[in-house]
């Protein structure tokens, strides 16, 4: 189990096959995944429609609006500005890199995306609920004695994790 | 057995699609994606590739067919189609995008047109080689984990 269990990811990029493939990435590492190909509608999903998610993911180079601009509206943002955003880009420009972290974004991603960079993303994640604490604790609980102290079931939890 | 004589045709279809440039190591992340929940994985985002690529090539031929060049927009539309290129790991087709980039840059309609001629040739290459591997393997039955190549 990873604490990536129930983490909804919204994904943006106006890439057709970049988009299912990082969707398929999270979907392997057992995120709930909503894809979109544009920071409009990732804005009018959050917004609008209520959207709830952990971690933003947005390519940079877009049509309409990039990456940072998205990155910047969502920052501004009294509902949205605590959501970590990681920006993905083909292009290795540091400038770039720096400009999107130093508005907030949490990290860069160089494309093509990996399995390993999907798997660095946890911790960006926003923290475990407790309902996710009490399944990690139930899970380590369950291989241990029943006898077993809640000491040594969270000294498992935090091996396992 | 005969299914044991395809599968190592296959292994061996494989591996010399990376020897020989055609892939790289991206391939093996979507290798890495196919799974009992995802059987066809690899099949369905080259799939997915060739069909938006497919577009992609037709708006770029348009476009330089248009005179004088629009190296801005031809840009644009190549560093799309680099990217996708890049992501299911066609290396041959990507390193034809990147010096299709580089004339883009460097304003020589020529060097685009030439370079173009080029990129199609290995999107169709890759394309034949492709559906024969997709076509060997299921014929073979499910393979285990991808292995790496040596």
């Amino acid at each position: 189990m990873s604490n990536f269990e129930e983490a909804h990811v919204l994904v943006i990029d106006d890439n057709l096959v970049d988009r299912r493939l990082i969707e398929c990435l999270l979907r392997n590492s057992s995120c709930k995944v909503t894809a979109v190909d544009s920071g409009a509608r990732a804005l009018q999903l959050l917004g609008v429609d209520g959207l709830k998610v952990d971690l933003i993911i947005t390519d940079y180079c877009m049509p309409d609006m990039t990456g940072y601009e998205l990155l910047k509206k969502i920052k501004n943002s009294s509902n949205f500005k605590e959501i970590p955003v990681v920006i993905m880009s083909s292009e290795n420009i540091l400038r770039r890199i720096d400009r999107c972290l130093e508005e907030g974004a949490k990290d860069f991603i160089l494309k093509p995306v990996k399995l390993s960079d999907i798997k660095k993303l946890k911790d960006y994640m926003k923290k475990p609920s407790t309902t996710c604490f009490n399944c990690f604790y139930s899970a380590a609980a369950s291989k241990l004695p029943s006898f077993a102290p809640p000491c040594m079931v969270v000294r498992l939890m935090i091996q396992e994790h | 057995m005969e299914r044991t004589h395809m599968r190592r045709q296959v292994g061996l279809m494989r591996q010399s699609l990376f020897t020989q440039g055609f892939l790289d190591e991206q391939f093996i992340q979507l290798e890495e994606l196919q799974d009992d929940a995802n059987p066809n994985f690899v099949e369905e985002i080259a799939t997915l590739y060739y069909c938006d690529s497919s577009k992609s090539l037709q708006t770029i031929e348009q476009a330089l067919e248009k005179t004088p060049h629009d190296f801005n927009k031809l840009d644009n539309h190549m560093h799309q189609f680099k990217g996708s290129s890049s992501s299911i790991g066609a290396k041959k087709v990507k390193d034809e995008c990147q010096q299709f980039r580089e004339y883009c840059k460097a304003g020589n309609r020529e060097g685009c047109m030439r370079t173009f001629q080029l990129l199609k040739k290995e999107h169709a290459t890759l394309k034949k080689k492709l559906e024969a591997y997709f076509q060997m393997a299921r014929q073979a039955g499910p393979l285990e984990t991808a292995s790496r190549p040596k």
